[in-house]
Protein backbone atom coordinates (compact mmCIF):
# COMPACT_ATOMS: atom_id res chain seq x y z
CA UNK A 1 0.00 0.00 0.00
CA UNK A 2 1.47 3.72 -1.10
CA UNK A 3 0.85 6.88 1.20
CA UNK A 4 -0.87 9.21 0.92
CA UNK A 5 -4.03 7.15 -0.14
CA UNK A 6 -6.59 9.44 -2.52
CA UNK A 7 -9.88 9.05 -1.11
CA UNK A 8 -11.23 12.34 -2.29
CA UNK A 9 -12.73 10.69 -5.90
CA UNK A 10 -15.96 13.62 -6.17
CA UNK A 11 -12.90 16.19 -6.31
CA UNK A 12 -11.31 14.49 -9.21
CA UNK A 13 -10.43 10.95 -10.15
CA UNK A 14 -7.31 9.91 -12.06
CA UNK A 15 -7.18 9.21 -15.55
CA UNK A 16 -7.79 4.88 -16.18
CA UNK A 17 -4.68 3.79 -18.13
CA UNK A 18 -6.98 2.25 -20.60
CA UNK A 19 -7.81 5.52 -21.31
CA UNK A 20 -4.71 6.84 -21.80
CA UNK A 21 -3.86 4.37 -24.07
CA UNK A 22 -6.99 5.17 -26.60
CA UNK A 23 -5.71 9.11 -26.37
CA UNK A 24 -2.26 8.64 -27.09
CA UNK A 25 -2.37 8.88 -31.05
CA UNK A 26 -4.11 11.66 -30.95
CA UNK A 27 -2.02 13.14 -28.62
CA UNK A 28 1.02 12.05 -31.08
CA UNK A 29 0.75 11.20 -35.06
CA UNK A 30 -2.91 11.55 -35.42
CA UNK A 31 -3.13 15.50 -34.60
CA UNK A 32 -5.44 16.47 -37.38
CA UNK A 33 -8.30 19.36 -36.57
CA UNK A 34 -11.56 17.58 -36.88
CA UNK A 35 -12.74 20.08 -38.90
CA UNK A 36 -10.71 19.88 -41.67
CA UNK A 37 -13.05 18.32 -44.39
CA UNK A 38 -10.36 17.84 -46.75
CA UNK A 39 -8.17 15.22 -46.09
CA UNK A 40 -7.31 12.39 -43.84
CA UNK A 41 -5.51 13.58 -41.17
CA UNK A 42 -9.03 15.84 -40.28
CA UNK A 43 -11.03 12.41 -41.51
CA UNK A 44 -9.16 10.41 -38.93
CA UNK A 45 -10.09 13.23 -36.26
CA UNK A 46 -13.62 13.29 -37.39
CA UNK A 47 -14.12 9.61 -36.88
CA UNK A 48 -12.41 9.66 -33.38
CA UNK A 49 -14.49 12.32 -32.43
CA UNK A 50 -17.80 10.70 -33.62
CA UNK A 51 -16.69 7.32 -32.20
CA UNK A 52 -16.48 8.91 -28.66
CA UNK A 53 -19.50 10.95 -29.28
CA UNK A 54 -21.59 7.41 -29.62
CA UNK A 55 -19.70 6.00 -26.38
CA UNK A 56 -20.48 9.42 -24.62
CA UNK A 57 -24.69 9.11 -25.66
CA UNK A 58 -24.90 4.85 -25.01
CA UNK A 59 -23.46 5.89 -21.49
CA UNK A 60 -26.85 7.64 -20.92
CA UNK A 61 -28.89 6.12 -23.08
CA UNK A 62 -29.01 9.01 -26.13
CA UNK A 63 -28.23 9.55 -29.27
CA UNK A 64 -24.78 10.72 -30.54
CA UNK A 65 -26.26 13.42 -32.63
CA UNK A 66 -27.52 14.82 -28.98
CA UNK A 67 -24.05 14.88 -27.24
CA UNK A 68 -22.30 18.89 -27.47
CA UNK A 69 -18.77 18.70 -26.60
CA UNK A 70 -17.67 21.54 -23.80
CA UNK A 71 -14.50 21.65 -21.92
CA UNK A 72 -15.87 20.82 -18.54
CA UNK A 73 -19.84 20.07 -16.75
CA UNK A 74 -18.98 24.02 -15.62
CA UNK A 75 -18.99 25.45 -18.96
CA UNK A 76 -21.84 22.66 -19.60
CA UNK A 77 -23.95 23.98 -16.64
CA UNK A 78 -22.76 27.51 -18.20
CA UNK A 79 -24.22 27.04 -21.67
CA UNK A 80 -27.67 24.88 -20.42
CA UNK A 81 -28.78 27.26 -18.32
CA UNK A 82 -28.40 30.57 -19.70
CA UNK A 83 -28.34 28.73 -23.26
CA UNK A 84 -32.27 28.38 -22.47
CA UNK A 85 -32.80 31.23 -20.46
CA UNK A 86 -31.95 33.20 -23.40
CA UNK A 87 -33.15 31.59 -26.15
CA UNK A 88 -36.51 31.22 -24.41
CA UNK A 89 -37.03 34.70 -22.85
CA UNK A 90 -39.90 35.31 -24.59
CA UNK A 91 -41.55 32.21 -23.16
CA UNK A 92 -40.53 33.09 -19.49
CA UNK A 93 -38.01 34.53 -17.23
CA UNK A 94 -38.22 31.64 -14.34
CA UNK A 95 -35.76 29.13 -13.39
CA UNK A 96 -35.90 26.45 -10.14
CA UNK A 97 -32.92 25.11 -8.83
CA UNK A 98 -31.95 24.03 -5.70
CA UNK A 99 -29.76 25.59 -2.42
CA UNK A 100 -27.17 22.42 -2.57
CA UNK A 101 -26.41 22.48 -6.42
CA UNK A 102 -22.59 23.22 -7.43
CA UNK A 103 -21.58 26.48 -7.59
CA UNK A 104 -21.66 26.33 -11.76
CA UNK A 105 -25.18 26.15 -11.35
CA UNK A 106 -25.86 29.11 -8.34
CA UNK A 107 -23.60 31.10 -9.64
CA UNK A 108 -24.95 30.90 -13.15
CA UNK A 109 -28.29 31.35 -11.99
CA UNK A 110 -27.33 34.34 -9.97
CA UNK A 111 -25.73 36.27 -13.08
CA UNK A 112 -29.14 35.60 -14.41
CA UNK A 113 -30.71 37.13 -11.74
CA UNK A 114 -28.80 40.18 -12.58
CA UNK A 115 -30.15 40.29 -15.93
CA UNK A 116 -34.08 40.20 -14.32
CA UNK A 117 -34.56 36.68 -14.23
CA UNK A 118 -36.66 35.27 -11.51
CA UNK A 119 -34.97 32.06 -9.46
CA UNK A 120 -36.31 29.49 -7.04
CA UNK A 121 -33.84 27.84 -4.99
CA UNK A 122 -35.59 25.09 -3.32
CA UNK A 123 -34.24 24.25 -0.12
CA UNK A 124 -33.86 20.74 1.07
CA UNK A 125 -35.23 18.30 3.73
CA UNK A 126 -32.87 16.63 6.21
CA UNK A 127 -32.04 14.00 3.97
CA UNK A 128 -30.71 16.18 1.35
CA UNK A 129 -33.34 15.49 -1.30
CA UNK A 130 -35.82 17.99 -2.57
CA UNK A 131 -39.20 18.13 -1.61
CA UNK A 132 -41.42 17.04 -4.52
CA UNK A 133 -44.75 19.03 -3.52
CA UNK A 134 -42.26 22.15 -3.09
CA UNK A 135 -41.00 21.86 -6.58
CA UNK A 136 -44.57 21.26 -8.10
CA UNK A 137 -45.93 24.28 -6.36
CA UNK A 138 -42.93 26.43 -7.11
CA UNK A 139 -43.77 25.87 -10.64
CA UNK A 140 -45.34 28.65 -12.67
CA UNK A 141 -46.62 29.79 -16.15
CA UNK A 142 -43.20 31.92 -16.54
CA UNK A 143 -41.08 28.73 -15.51
CA UNK A 144 -38.83 27.68 -18.27
CA UNK A 145 -36.21 25.36 -16.57
CA UNK A 146 -35.76 23.28 -13.66
CA UNK A 147 -31.88 22.57 -12.93
CA UNK A 148 -31.67 19.92 -10.09
CA UNK A 149 -28.19 18.25 -9.83
CA UNK A 150 -28.38 14.30 -10.37
CA UNK A 151 -25.83 13.45 -7.01
CA UNK A 152 -24.98 15.57 -4.79
CA UNK A 153 -20.73 15.88 -4.93
CA UNK A 154 -20.62 16.48 -1.13
CA UNK A 155 -23.15 14.23 0.12
CA UNK A 156 -23.42 12.33 -2.59
CA UNK A 157 -27.30 12.01 -2.38
CA UNK A 158 -29.21 10.77 -5.31
CA UNK A 159 -32.29 13.27 -5.99
CA UNK A 160 -35.61 12.18 -7.47
CA UNK A 161 -34.65 12.45 -10.70
CA UNK A 162 -36.82 10.18 -12.67
CA UNK A 163 -39.68 12.35 -10.53
CA UNK A 164 -38.84 15.82 -11.06
CA UNK A 165 -38.31 14.12 -14.83
CA UNK A 166 -41.79 13.22 -15.19
CA UNK A 167 -43.48 16.91 -13.40
CA UNK A 168 -41.26 18.58 -15.40
CA UNK A 169 -42.77 17.31 -18.99
CA UNK A 170 -45.85 17.31 -17.73
CA UNK A 171 -45.46 20.90 -16.87
CA UNK A 172 -44.06 21.62 -19.93
CA UNK A 173 -40.69 22.46 -18.20
CA UNK A 174 -37.23 22.25 -19.42
CA UNK A 175 -35.38 19.79 -17.36
CA UNK A 176 -31.76 20.51 -17.07
CA UNK A 177 -29.58 17.84 -14.66
CA UNK A 178 -25.86 18.10 -13.35
CA UNK A 179 -25.04 14.55 -13.74
CA UNK A 180 -21.56 14.65 -13.50
CA UNK A 181 -21.44 12.91 -10.21
CA UNK A 182 -23.56 10.15 -11.15
CA UNK A 183 -22.92 9.16 -14.62
CA UNK A 184 -20.63 5.88 -14.92
CA UNK A 185 -21.07 5.33 -11.51
CA UNK A 186 -25.13 4.44 -11.22
CA UNK A 187 -27.15 4.05 -14.67
CA UNK A 188 -28.41 6.94 -15.62
CA UNK A 189 -30.49 7.42 -19.10
CA UNK A 190 -32.36 10.18 -20.72
CA UNK A 191 -34.62 8.98 -21.92
CA UNK A 192 -36.39 6.61 -18.99
CA UNK A 193 -35.62 10.15 -16.68
CA UNK A 194 -37.05 12.18 -18.65
CA UNK A 195 -34.00 14.63 -18.96
CA UNK A 196 -33.96 17.35 -21.74
CA UNK A 197 -30.35 18.61 -20.94
CA UNK A 198 -27.26 16.81 -18.70
CA UNK A 199 -24.03 17.79 -17.63
CA UNK A 200 -20.57 15.32 -17.55
CA UNK A 201 -17.50 16.05 -16.97
CA UNK A 202 -14.74 13.99 -17.94
CA UNK A 203 -12.30 13.96 -15.17
CA UNK A 204 -15.14 12.59 -13.03
CA UNK A 205 -15.23 9.49 -14.68
CA UNK A 206 -11.18 8.61 -14.68
CA UNK A 207 -11.00 10.65 -18.03
CA UNK A 208 -8.81 13.61 -18.94
CA UNK A 209 -9.57 17.39 -17.37
CA UNK A 210 -10.40 19.99 -19.69
CA UNK A 211 -13.44 17.94 -21.76
CA UNK A 212 -17.05 18.03 -20.85
CA UNK A 213 -20.35 16.90 -22.19
CA UNK A 214 -23.69 18.72 -22.52
CA UNK A 215 -26.58 16.00 -23.78
CA UNK A 216 -29.15 18.09 -25.59
CA UNK A 217 -32.45 16.21 -26.30
CA UNK A 218 -33.06 16.58 -30.13
CA UNK A 219 -36.45 14.81 -30.08
CA UNK A 220 -39.82 15.60 -28.20
CA UNK A 221 -38.99 18.11 -27.21
CA UNK A 222 -36.64 19.67 -29.93
CA UNK A 223 -34.28 21.93 -26.99
CA UNK A 224 -32.64 24.40 -28.54
CA UNK A 225 -29.86 26.78 -26.82
CA UNK A 226 -28.53 30.05 -27.78
CA UNK A 227 -24.34 29.63 -28.08
CA UNK A 228 -22.88 30.88 -24.97
CA UNK A 229 -19.04 31.22 -27.52
CA UNK A 230 -19.34 32.57 -30.90
CA UNK A 231 -17.01 31.08 -33.64
CA UNK A 232 -16.66 28.48 -36.31
CA UNK A 233 -20.25 27.27 -35.52
CA UNK A 234 -18.89 23.94 -34.08
CA UNK A 235 -21.01 21.20 -32.47
CA UNK A 236 -24.07 22.37 -34.26
CA UNK A 237 -23.99 25.85 -33.40
CA UNK A 238 -24.23 25.64 -29.95
CA UNK A 239 -20.73 25.59 -28.85
CA UNK A 240 -17.50 26.81 -31.23
CA UNK A 241 -14.15 26.15 -31.12
CA UNK A 242 -11.61 23.76 -32.61
CA UNK A 243 -12.35 20.45 -31.21
CA UNK A 244 -10.03 18.87 -28.51
CA UNK A 245 -9.77 15.52 -30.01
CA UNK A 246 -7.76 13.48 -28.14
CA UNK A 247 -9.91 14.75 -24.66
CA UNK A 248 -12.60 13.74 -26.45
CA UNK A 249 -11.61 10.11 -26.95
CA UNK A 250 -10.64 10.10 -23.37
CA UNK A 251 -14.09 10.95 -22.59
CA UNK A 252 -15.26 8.44 -24.55
CA UNK A 253 -12.99 5.31 -23.98
CA UNK A 254 -13.87 6.77 -20.19
CA UNK A 255 -17.93 6.39 -20.78
CA UNK A 256 -16.94 3.01 -22.21
CA UNK A 257 -15.24 1.69 -19.21
CA UNK A 258 -17.83 2.75 -17.05
CA UNK A 259 -20.36 1.69 -19.18
CA UNK A 260 -19.41 -1.88 -18.89
CA UNK A 261 -17.68 -1.90 -15.43
CA UNK A 262 -20.09 0.04 -13.84
CA UNK A 263 -22.66 -2.87 -12.28
CA UNK A 264 -19.55 -4.84 -10.43
CA UNK A 265 -17.26 -1.44 -9.64
CA UNK A 266 -20.42 0.11 -7.92
CA UNK A 267 -21.22 -3.60 -5.60
CA UNK A 268 -17.41 -3.37 -4.80
CA UNK A 269 -17.12 -0.15 -4.09
CA UNK A 270 -20.68 -0.11 -1.79
CA UNK A 271 -19.57 -3.13 0.12
CA UNK A 272 -15.88 -0.75 1.04
CA UNK A 273 -17.97 2.11 1.74
CA UNK A 274 -19.96 0.37 4.12
CA UNK A 275 -17.10 -1.60 5.80
CA UNK A 276 -15.94 2.24 6.29
CA UNK A 277 -19.09 3.49 7.93
CA UNK A 278 -19.19 0.21 10.35
CA UNK A 279 -15.76 0.61 11.27
CA UNK A 280 -16.24 4.05 12.14
CA UNK A 281 -19.63 3.78 14.01
CA UNK A 282 -18.27 0.58 15.77
CA UNK A 283 -15.23 2.45 17.21
CA UNK A 284 -16.48 6.18 18.03
CA UNK A 285 -19.38 7.00 19.35
CA UNK A 286 -21.45 10.74 18.48
CA UNK A 287 -20.46 10.05 15.12
CA UNK A 288 -23.44 11.52 12.13
CA UNK A 289 -24.06 10.31 8.41
CA UNK A 290 -24.62 13.83 6.88
CA UNK A 291 -27.74 13.18 4.31
CA UNK A 292 -30.09 10.29 3.77
CA UNK A 293 -28.05 6.28 3.16
CA UNK A 294 -31.08 5.16 1.51
CA UNK A 295 -30.51 7.22 -1.88
CA UNK A 296 -26.89 7.71 -2.39
CA UNK A 297 -23.88 7.06 -4.82
CA UNK A 298 -22.70 3.81 -3.64
CA UNK A 299 -18.71 5.19 -3.19
CA UNK A 300 -20.20 8.34 -0.99
CA UNK A 301 -19.75 8.69 2.88
CA UNK A 302 -19.81 11.99 4.23
CA UNK A 303 -19.88 11.96 8.27
CA UNK A 304 -19.39 14.12 11.28
CA UNK A 305 -17.51 13.29 14.30
CA UNK A 306 -18.78 15.71 16.52
CA UNK A 307 -17.21 18.09 18.79
CA UNK A 308 -14.21 17.18 16.51
CA UNK A 309 -13.46 20.04 13.98
CA UNK A 310 -12.32 19.13 10.27
CA UNK A 311 -9.41 20.81 9.57
CA UNK A 312 -8.24 19.52 12.64
CA UNK A 313 -8.72 15.95 11.83
CA UNK A 314 -7.33 16.33 8.59
CA UNK A 315 -4.15 17.87 9.93
CA UNK A 316 -4.14 14.49 11.50
CA UNK A 317 -4.50 12.05 8.75
CA UNK A 318 -2.40 14.03 6.51
CA UNK A 319 -1.45 10.82 4.70
CA UNK A 320 -5.37 10.21 3.36
CA UNK A 321 -6.44 12.94 1.01
CA UNK A 322 -10.46 13.74 1.90
CA UNK A 323 -11.82 16.80 2.41
CA UNK A 324 -13.92 18.56 4.60
CA UNK A 325 -16.88 20.88 5.01
CA UNK A 326 -14.94 23.20 7.64
CA UNK A 327 -14.95 26.58 7.05
CA UNK A 328 -11.10 26.04 7.82
CA UNK A 329 -10.55 24.36 4.65
CA UNK A 330 -12.13 27.10 2.81
CA UNK A 331 -11.42 30.06 1.08
CA UNK A 332 -14.17 31.87 2.41
CA UNK A 333 -14.24 30.96 6.23
CA UNK A 334 -17.86 29.74 5.66
CA UNK A 335 -18.81 26.00 6.53
CA UNK A 336 -20.20 24.08 3.62
CA UNK A 337 -23.28 25.52 2.26
CA UNK A 338 -24.30 22.12 1.10
CA UNK A 339 -23.97 20.72 5.02
CA UNK A 340 -25.79 23.92 6.01
CA UNK A 341 -29.17 23.74 4.08
CA UNK A 342 -29.84 19.94 5.70
CA UNK A 343 -29.94 22.31 8.74
CA UNK A 344 -27.21 19.98 10.73
CA UNK A 345 -26.28 23.30 12.04
CA UNK A 346 -22.47 25.17 11.58
CA UNK A 347 -21.07 22.69 14.41
CA UNK A 348 -21.50 19.33 12.32
CA UNK A 349 -20.60 21.37 9.61
CA UNK A 350 -17.74 22.04 10.73
CA UNK A 351 -16.82 18.65 11.69
CA UNK A 352 -17.37 17.10 8.58
CA UNK A 353 -15.50 14.24 6.03
CA UNK A 354 -16.25 13.26 3.07
CA UNK A 355 -14.95 10.52 2.01
CA UNK A 356 -15.12 9.52 -1.71
CA UNK A 357 -13.80 6.20 -2.98
CA UNK A 358 -13.04 5.04 -6.51
CA UNK A 359 -12.05 2.67 -9.06
CA UNK A 360 -8.31 1.96 -7.39
CA UNK A 361 -9.43 2.27 -3.73
CA UNK A 362 -8.37 -0.95 -1.98
CA UNK A 363 -9.95 -3.19 1.27
CA UNK A 364 -6.36 -2.48 2.70
CA UNK A 365 -6.84 0.94 2.13
CA UNK A 366 -10.06 1.35 3.72
CA UNK A 367 -9.16 -0.65 6.67
CA UNK A 368 -6.15 1.61 7.21
CA UNK A 369 -8.27 4.86 6.49
CA UNK A 370 -10.54 4.03 9.40
CA UNK A 371 -8.11 2.94 11.81
CA UNK A 372 -5.85 6.38 11.25
CA UNK A 373 -9.71 8.39 11.77
CA UNK A 374 -10.67 6.64 14.59
CA UNK A 375 -6.93 7.65 16.20
CA UNK A 376 -6.94 10.94 15.50
CA UNK A 377 -10.64 11.25 16.56
CA UNK A 378 -9.73 9.36 19.74
CA UNK A 379 -6.94 12.32 20.10
CA UNK A 380 -8.87 15.10 19.09
CA UNK A 381 -11.34 14.45 21.87
CA UNK A 382 -9.07 14.18 24.57
CA UNK A 383 -8.16 17.21 23.89
CA UNK A 384 -12.33 19.02 22.90
CA UNK A 385 -14.19 21.10 25.88
CA UNK A 386 -17.15 20.13 24.08
CA UNK A 387 -16.58 16.37 24.41
CA UNK A 388 -15.91 17.13 28.16
CA UNK A 389 -18.86 18.95 28.46
CA UNK A 390 -20.95 16.50 26.60
CA UNK A 391 -19.42 13.95 28.74
CA UNK A 392 -20.69 15.68 31.87
CA UNK A 393 -24.21 16.21 30.66
CA UNK A 394 -24.07 19.57 29.71
CA UNK A 395 -26.47 20.80 26.61
CA UNK A 396 -24.33 22.13 24.29
CA UNK A 397 -27.26 23.70 22.66
CA UNK A 398 -28.00 25.88 25.87
CA UNK A 399 -24.41 27.08 26.82
CA UNK A 400 -24.04 30.72 26.37
CA UNK A 401 -21.18 31.04 23.46
CA UNK A 402 -19.34 33.99 23.13
CA UNK A 403 -19.31 34.23 19.58
CA UNK A 404 -16.19 35.89 17.55
CA UNK B 1 -2.61 24.50 3.50
CA UNK B 2 1.17 24.28 5.17
CA UNK B 3 1.64 24.29 8.53
CA UNK B 4 4.70 25.55 10.44
CA UNK B 5 7.12 23.01 12.31
CA UNK B 6 6.18 24.38 15.42
CA UNK B 7 1.93 24.47 15.13
CA UNK B 8 2.41 20.78 13.90
CA UNK B 9 4.66 20.35 17.00
CA UNK B 10 1.79 21.43 19.34
CA UNK B 11 -0.66 20.06 17.39
CA UNK B 12 1.50 16.41 17.64
CA UNK B 13 2.26 16.85 21.18
CA UNK B 14 -0.01 19.54 22.83
CA UNK B 15 1.23 20.52 26.27
CA UNK B 16 -0.67 21.14 29.57
CA UNK B 17 -4.01 19.38 28.35
CA UNK B 18 -6.52 18.85 30.44
CA UNK B 19 -9.12 20.61 33.04
CA UNK B 20 -8.53 21.48 36.81
CA UNK B 21 -11.24 21.71 39.18
CA UNK B 22 -13.02 24.98 38.20
CA UNK B 23 -14.50 25.41 41.85
CA UNK B 24 -11.19 25.91 43.37
CA UNK B 25 -10.80 29.51 44.91
CA UNK B 26 -7.05 29.80 43.22
CA UNK B 27 -8.33 28.43 39.56
CA UNK B 28 -9.51 31.17 37.19
CA UNK B 29 -11.52 28.84 33.70
CA UNK B 30 -11.65 31.15 30.54
CA UNK B 31 -14.14 29.58 27.64
CA UNK B 32 -14.03 31.36 24.75
CA UNK B 33 -15.00 30.95 20.63
CA UNK B 34 -18.33 29.30 19.50
CA UNK B 35 -18.39 25.92 18.10
CA UNK B 36 -20.66 27.36 15.29
CA UNK B 37 -17.65 29.39 14.32
CA UNK B 38 -15.61 26.26 14.37
CA UNK B 39 -13.57 27.02 17.49
CA UNK B 40 -13.97 26.76 21.17
CA UNK B 41 -10.89 27.19 24.05
CA UNK B 42 -11.01 26.56 27.34
CA UNK B 43 -8.04 27.47 29.26
CA UNK B 44 -7.72 27.44 33.34
CA UNK B 45 -4.85 29.07 35.29
CA UNK B 46 -3.92 27.96 39.06
CA UNK B 47 -2.49 31.33 40.58
CA UNK B 48 -0.37 30.59 44.36
CA UNK B 49 -2.79 33.25 46.55
CA UNK B 50 0.70 34.16 48.04
CA UNK B 51 3.19 34.92 45.53
CA UNK B 52 0.18 35.55 42.74
CA UNK B 53 2.39 33.64 40.20
CA UNK B 54 0.46 30.96 37.87
CA UNK B 55 1.76 27.68 38.62
CA UNK B 56 0.49 25.57 36.27
CA UNK B 57 -2.31 26.11 33.11
CA UNK B 58 -4.54 23.59 30.79
CA UNK B 59 -6.02 24.12 27.79
CA UNK B 60 -9.00 21.90 25.87
CA UNK B 61 -9.28 23.54 22.46
CA UNK B 62 -11.96 22.62 19.70
CA UNK B 63 -10.84 23.82 16.30
CA UNK B 64 -8.09 24.15 13.76
CA UNK B 65 -4.37 22.76 14.23
CA UNK B 66 -3.43 26.15 14.78
CA UNK B 67 -6.41 26.89 17.39
CA UNK B 68 -4.93 24.21 19.43
CA UNK B 69 -1.16 25.62 19.05
CA UNK B 70 -2.15 28.61 19.67
CA UNK B 71 -3.63 27.72 23.42
CA UNK B 72 -0.75 24.97 23.93
CA UNK B 73 1.63 27.92 23.41
CA UNK B 74 -0.49 30.13 25.74
CA UNK B 75 -0.44 27.55 28.44
CA UNK B 76 3.61 27.61 28.39
CA UNK B 77 3.87 30.97 28.12
CA UNK B 78 1.34 31.47 31.00
CA UNK B 79 3.41 29.22 33.51
CA UNK B 80 5.62 30.99 35.57
CA UNK B 81 4.11 34.48 34.90
CA UNK B 82 2.41 36.82 37.33
CA UNK B 83 -1.47 37.62 36.97
CA UNK B 84 -0.81 41.06 35.15
CA UNK B 85 2.03 39.59 33.40
CA UNK B 86 -0.11 37.10 32.00
CA UNK B 87 -2.75 39.89 31.37
CA UNK B 88 0.09 41.07 28.92
CA UNK B 89 0.49 38.93 27.08
CA UNK B 90 -0.26 39.90 22.97
CA UNK B 91 -2.04 37.86 20.19
CA UNK B 92 1.19 38.91 18.16
CA UNK B 93 3.73 37.13 20.18
CA UNK B 94 1.92 33.77 19.44
CA UNK B 95 1.58 34.56 15.56
CA UNK B 96 5.39 35.57 15.76
CA UNK B 97 6.50 32.41 17.63
CA UNK B 98 4.04 30.04 15.44
CA UNK B 99 4.60 31.62 12.17
CA UNK B 100 1.04 31.67 11.82
CA UNK B 101 -0.69 32.67 8.56
CA UNK B 102 -2.90 35.91 7.88
CA UNK B 103 -5.73 33.53 7.72
CA UNK B 104 -5.24 32.24 11.11
CA UNK B 105 -4.78 35.22 13.07
CA UNK B 106 -7.82 34.87 15.11
CA UNK B 107 -6.52 31.86 16.52
CA UNK B 108 -3.91 33.78 18.41
CA UNK B 109 -6.45 36.02 19.22
CA UNK B 110 -8.91 34.03 20.40
CA UNK B 111 -6.04 32.51 22.53
CA UNK B 112 -5.23 36.29 23.83
CA UNK B 113 -9.06 36.20 25.01
CA UNK B 114 -9.27 32.72 26.25
CA UNK B 115 -5.73 34.23 28.93
CA UNK B 116 -7.87 37.16 29.36
CA UNK B 117 -11.07 35.71 30.67
CA UNK B 118 -8.95 33.19 32.49
CA UNK B 119 -7.20 35.86 34.49
CA UNK B 120 -11.07 37.56 35.06
CA UNK B 121 -12.25 35.05 36.13
CA UNK B 122 -10.06 34.59 38.73
CA UNK B 123 -9.41 37.87 39.82
CA UNK B 124 -13.37 37.61 40.67
CA UNK B 125 -13.10 35.14 42.51
CA UNK B 126 -10.77 36.27 44.53
CA UNK B 127 -12.42 39.98 45.17
CA UNK B 128 -15.30 37.58 45.95
CA UNK B 129 -13.84 35.94 48.20
CA UNK B 130 -12.11 38.69 50.38
CA UNK B 131 -16.01 40.61 49.95
CA UNK B 132 -16.62 37.35 52.30
CA UNK B 133 -13.56 37.85 54.28
CA UNK B 134 -13.98 41.23 55.28
CA UNK B 135 -17.83 40.86 55.95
Amino acid sequence: MNLPIYMDYHATTPLDPRVLEAMMPYLTSKFGNAASRNHAFGWEAEEAVEKARKQIATLIGANAKEIVITSGATESNNLAIKGVAEMYAERGNHIITAATEHKATLDTCKRLEKHGYRITYLPVLASGLIDMDMLRESITDKTILISIMYANNEIGVIQPVREIGKLAKEKGVLFHTDAVQAVGKVPVNVLEDNIDLLSISGHKLYGPKGVGALYVRRKSPRVQLTAQIDGGGHERGMRSGTLNVPGIVGLGEACELCRKEMATESVRLRTLRDKLRAKLETALDEVYINGTMESRLPHNLNISFAFVEGESLLMGINDVAVSSGSACTSATLEPSYVLKALGAGDDIAHSSIRFGLGRFTTEEEVDYVAQKVISVVQHLRELSPLYEMFKEGVDLSKVQWTAH
Amino acid sequence: MAYSDKVLDHYNNPRNVGSMDKNDPNVGTGMVGAPECGDVMKLQVKVNPTTGIIEDAKFKTFGCGSAIASSSLATEMLKGKTVDEALAIKNTEIVNELALPPVKIHCSVLAEDAIKAAITNYKDKTAKEQAAVAQ
